[in-house]
Parts: C-alpha cells; sequence; structure tokens
C-alpha cells in the first residue's frame, strides 16, 4: 500500500480504471438503439442486458454521460402523488432506490431521510388530507402532521406565527429521500457495459429512417445505424428528437432553475419544500444545501440563469430559514425541461411500431431513472405495454384521460 | 433584468408580464371532433425557432402579442392583437 503510493505518488502514469470504456467504433446494427445517455436510457440498457439478455445495445449519448437533467437535478425521490397510477409507479421507484447501491455495486448514497412539504393555508392542508390518505390506500408512508408535528421534525424552521405565511402544518413521507445523481448513471453505464453493451458518447441522432410504420436506421453525426428497436429518453430534448420521427409530443420546454451554497455543518436533516413559496431546500451530504423551486415562467430552449430566479429562490429560502441570510451561494445552474400538460411523464408506445418512448419527464424524472429503465426494458424485450405503464401512454391526451399531478408536483419534483 | 416593449406601457421589466404561450387556432366549437380537440388543448408550438404567442402586461391587464425565438430568446417585435386579426 505505502510502496503503491510512493510509486504512483512520484509517477505521471497512474494506472487509471475506468468504469466505463471509450467509446468503440459503431456497429452497421444493433437489435436496441437508445438514444439519450441520461439516467433513464442508461437504467433500460442495464436492465435489457442483465434482466432480458438483451447485449446487443447502442446508448448514443450527443454529448458526455449524464451531462443532461440528471447531472442537474436536485434529487428528490418521493412517491408523495395524487393519482393512484402515479403513486404505483413512483412507489415501486422508491423500492428500487431502496436497493440501488447492492444492484449496482457502487454506492449511490441514497439517504431515505423523509420529505417534509410545508402549507400555509387551508386549501394546501386539505390538498394535504387528499394527498395523504390516497398515500396510505397505496401503502406509503405518508401523513398530515400539525405545527407541532412541524416543528419536531424541523426545529430550525421559521413558524412564522401570526405572520403573512405561518405554516399550519404539513405532509410527511418518511418514504422521501435524496441520493447522488452522477453515481446513479455512472453505476448504471459501468453495470451495463460489463455486460457488453455499447456507450457512445458525442453521438447525436440527427435522423431517422422510416419505413412504413417501422424505425429503419437512426442517423447519426458518425454515421447511420440498422435498428431492431428504438427508444427515446432525450430529457429536455424529447420534443425535438421524436419530432424528427414525425412524432409529435403535447410537450414545452421549460428551463429549470437550482443552485447550492457554500458548504455548512449538517442542520437540515429532512427535505423541506414550500408550496406557496415555491421553494424547496436539501442539504447535501457535503453540506451544500441545494434550493429549488419553480419552472422558468416561459417556454425557452436555453440552460441560461436569470437573476430574478435566484432572487426569488434565495428570498423562500431565508424566509423559511432566516440564518441563511448571510451565506453565500457556490454554484447555480438551469436545465431544459420537457413538460407536459399534466406533470405525468409518457412512456410506452409511439405511432411507430418499433419506437418506444421514455419522456415529459419535465423537473420531477430523476427520481424514476430506476422504475422507468426497468419497466421500459420489459416493455422493448416483451414487444409489449406492461399494466403499470399503460396510464402513461401517448394516447391519454386524446382520450381526455390524464393523470394529473400537477398540484403534487409543481412545488417540488 | 430582460426587458419586454409592450405596445401600450413601453419597455418594462418582463417581470411585470405573464405569458399565455403560443397562438393557436381556434377549433370550430361545432364541427371539431375529440381529436382535434385534443391537439388544440395539449399541443402548443414547441419547435426550435420563432413562436408568436400572447403576453399579458399583469399591472394593466392588456394582453398583447410577441414574436419571440425560442432558442436565443430574442423577442423580435410585440404588437397589438388587432393586427392578428387584421392579419387573419
Ligand atoms: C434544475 C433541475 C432540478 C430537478 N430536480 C429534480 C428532482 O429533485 N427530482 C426528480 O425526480 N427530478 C428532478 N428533475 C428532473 C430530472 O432531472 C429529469 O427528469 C431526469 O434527469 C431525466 O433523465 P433522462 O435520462 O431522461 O434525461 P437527461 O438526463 O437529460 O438525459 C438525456 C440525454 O440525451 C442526450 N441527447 C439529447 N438529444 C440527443 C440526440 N439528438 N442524440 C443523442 N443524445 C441526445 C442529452 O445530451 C442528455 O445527456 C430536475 C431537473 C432540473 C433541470
Amino acid at each position: 500500500m505505502t510502496f503503491r503510493l510512493l510509486k504512483y505518488g512520484l509517477s505521471r502514469d497512474y494506472p487509471v480504471s475506468g468504469d466505463i470504456p471509450a467509446t468503440p467504433e459503431l456497429k452497421p446494427a444493433y437489435d436496441v438503439v437508445i438514444i439519450g445517455g441520461g439516467g433513464h436510457g442508461l437504467s433500460c440498457a442495464h436492465h435489457l442486458a442483465k434482466y432480458h439478455g438483451i447485449k446487443s445495445v447502442a446508448v448514443l449519448e450527443k454529448a458526455y454521460l449524464a451531462g443532461g437533467n440528471t447531472a442537474r437535478n436536485t434529487t428528490t425521490i418521493r412517491s408523495n402523488y395524487i393519482t393512484p397510477e402515479g403513486i404505483a409507479f413512483y412507489k415501486e421507484g422508491v423500492e428500487l432506490f431502496e436497493r440501488l447501491s447492492q444492484e449496482l455495486d457502487f454506492n449511490v448514497m441514497f439517504s431515505q431521510r423523509g420529505q417534509l412539504t410545508l402549507a400555509h393555508s387551508e386549501a394546501t392542508m386539505r390538498s394535504f388530507h387528499m394527498r395523504a390518505e390516497m398515500g396510505k390506500h397505496m401503502g406509503t408512508r405518508t401523513e398530515v402532521v400539525d405545527q407541532k408535528g412541524v416543528e419536531e421534525l424541523c426545529p430550525l424552521l421559521n413558524m412564522d406565527y401570526g405572520g403573512p405565511l405561518e405554516i399550519i402544518g404539513g405532509l410527511w413521507h418518511a418514504d422521501g429521500g435524496t441520493a447522488r445523481h452522477d453515481a446513479v448513471a455512472w453505476g448504471y453505464a459501468a453495470q451495463a457495459s460489463r455486460r457488453g453493451v455499447e456507450i457512445h458518447q458525442r453521438t447525436e441522432v440527427q435522423g431517422f429512417e422510416a419505413v412504413g410504420d417501422r424505425v429503419q436506421a437512426v442517423k447519426t453525426n458518425r454515421g447511420r445505424i440498422a435498428c431492431g428497436q428504438v427508444l427515446i429518453a432525450t430529457g429536455g430534448m424529447n420534443y425535438d428528437v421524436a419530432l424528427m420521427a414525425g412524432v409529435e409530443l403535447p410537450i414545452r420546454c421549460y428551463p429549470l432553475q437550482a443552485m447550492v451554497t457554500q458548504p455548512l455543518k449538517p442542520w437540515l436533516h429532512t427535505l423541506v419544500s414550500s408550496v406557496s413559496l415555491h421553494t424547496y431546500l436539501v442539504q447535501s451530504s457535503r453540506g451544500e444545501v441545494v434550493i429549488g423551486g419553480g419552472s422558468d415562467p416561459y417556454q425557452l430552449y436555453s440552460t441560461r440563469s436569470t437573476l430574478d430566479m435566484k432572487e426569488h429562490l434565495a428570498e423562500g429560502a431565508v424566509h423559511l430559514f432566516p440564518f441563511l441570510q448571510g451565506v453565500r451561494l457556490l454554484r447555480q445552474w438551469a436545465g431544459i425541461t420537457d413538460m407536459t400538460p399534466d406533470y405525468s411523464p409518457i412512456m410506452g408506445a409511439s405511432p411507430l411500431t418499433n419506437l418506444w418512448l421514455d419522456c415529459g419527464w419535465g423537473t420531477w424524472g430523476f427520481k424514476a431513472t430506476p422504475v422507468a429503465g426497468k419497466r421500459m426494458a420489459q416493455t422493448i424485450a416483451e414487444g409489449r405495454v406492461p399494466d403499470i405503464l399503460k396510464p402513461f401512454a401517448l394516447e391519454r391526451f386524446e382520450t381526455f384521460r390524464l393523470l394529473n399531478e400537477m398540484g403534487a408536483t409543481a412545488a417540488s419534483h | 433584468m430582460k426587458l419586454l416593449t409592450c405596445p401600450m406601457n413601453g419597455p418594462r421589466n418582463i417581470d411585470e408580464f405573464q405569458s399565455f404561450g403560443p397562438v393557436r387556432a381556434r377549433p370550430d366549437p361545432d364541427g371539431t371532433a375529440d381529436r382535434e380537440w385534443s391537439r388544440h388543448l395539449f399541443r402548443a408550438e414547441n419547435r426550435k425557432g420563432i413562436v408568436v404567442e400572447w403576453w399579458r402586461h399583469v399591472p394593466s391587464n392588456y394582453f398583447f402579442l410577441a414574436e419571440r425565438d425560442l432558442v436565443s430568446n430574442e423577442i423580435i417585435r410585440t404588437f397589438d392583437a388587432s393586427q392578428l386579426r387584421d392579419r387573419a
């Protein structure tokens, strides 16, 4: 040990052990082509290789691995949604996170510390009661707590007694948690490539060749690839990529911004979010306080940040925890999110028989990285959509069977 | 601070405005099938490029239109809604 330390400490050629092999040459054809090397695409690749024995898989990533929304998200993991279909799906997602470090043999630092959502009005309390009852019915740990309960869970909160934003109660979700986003993506990438999946970075899909109702090939900056099945999992570019295949998704793109403070000693032991302030906070394992909020107020394909939004987030954070006022911001960023009209994803079939969708993940898709990958892999391997995904079909808009999760999503993702 | 030039109130901080999304043609309420209604309700313009969209100046509650680039965020021009009717 000491000898190795000395030897490599003094030499320039330390043997780098990369988890993910360098991008190989493209083959002319693959059984499955996955477009998008974010968490979702990589998770699907892992599940195809490990559980369905499908190894002729190429993941095509236009930039670097997991540099899209996977790298930009604030890592809220939870299942306290409002529709039974939504809760059933996200519950499976949380359960997969509970075992994910073992599954990947990679520490994803899943920390199930619970999520506290705050109510400042009776109307919000009513919606919390509904979510708690739905959650209990579906077997998740979700309950309404009163002021005393909020104070016990998060003693440092400014309750604003008698003030205009008095906290009158909360929704406590003991299943909620957080994990390290990069580790999730790299863990899936390492596992998938160990089983033969090829990961092609800097490989951008620029078009599709379709004959009748089938995709024959995808066209990339590195050449044409014939494909058996194709999955679109391109995050903020889902509308754009699907349109290349002639599929117009009910998606609008909005930037979503976030920021972190300088590292502080551990003081925030739950995830906290406020519906009225459109602000949520979580302390990372490095001590930084991650602060996020609602989407930008108008459509845009850009990852620029705005001072307006940063002021808004800072205002919310300082209102909830006034002692944060002197704390410095370390970083701030944005991602382009693919928003659906009902705040639920679009998963399953497309109008083309071998083109599958894992889209519309908007501001809430990190928590679904394991479950969406697992269920989309099953869909592709079996050629049919499993029951748990059926409610998320693209056709739900035409039949007016929306899955409205707006109230359970907008403030905390 | 980004400015938006309101046809009635002149250049103001974009914070004073609310976006109502891209303009879409109104379907004929009598002769439209469910499928087209769903398109009208749920699919708004989202191509990378220039959109014409509704905005409201909140303090004066004045609705108008803007042409904006969805990638660069450049506001190309703003105009009164009557011009849209004249164009149609
Ligand atoms: C600021 C912010 C905070 C968020 N907070 C949360 C949260 O707390 N909890 C939560 O659950 N979710 C959250 N989300 C949402 C979450 O990040 C996403 O839903 C999720 O990461 C989507 O994963 P993905 O793999 O589908 O997409 P991505 O990670 O975006 O990956 C898609 C990949 O496709 C690539 N790509 C695009 N076009 C092409 C092309 N033509 N060819 C090849 N490759 C292409 C991109 O480069 C990208 O790497 C947040 C998002 C943002 C922006």
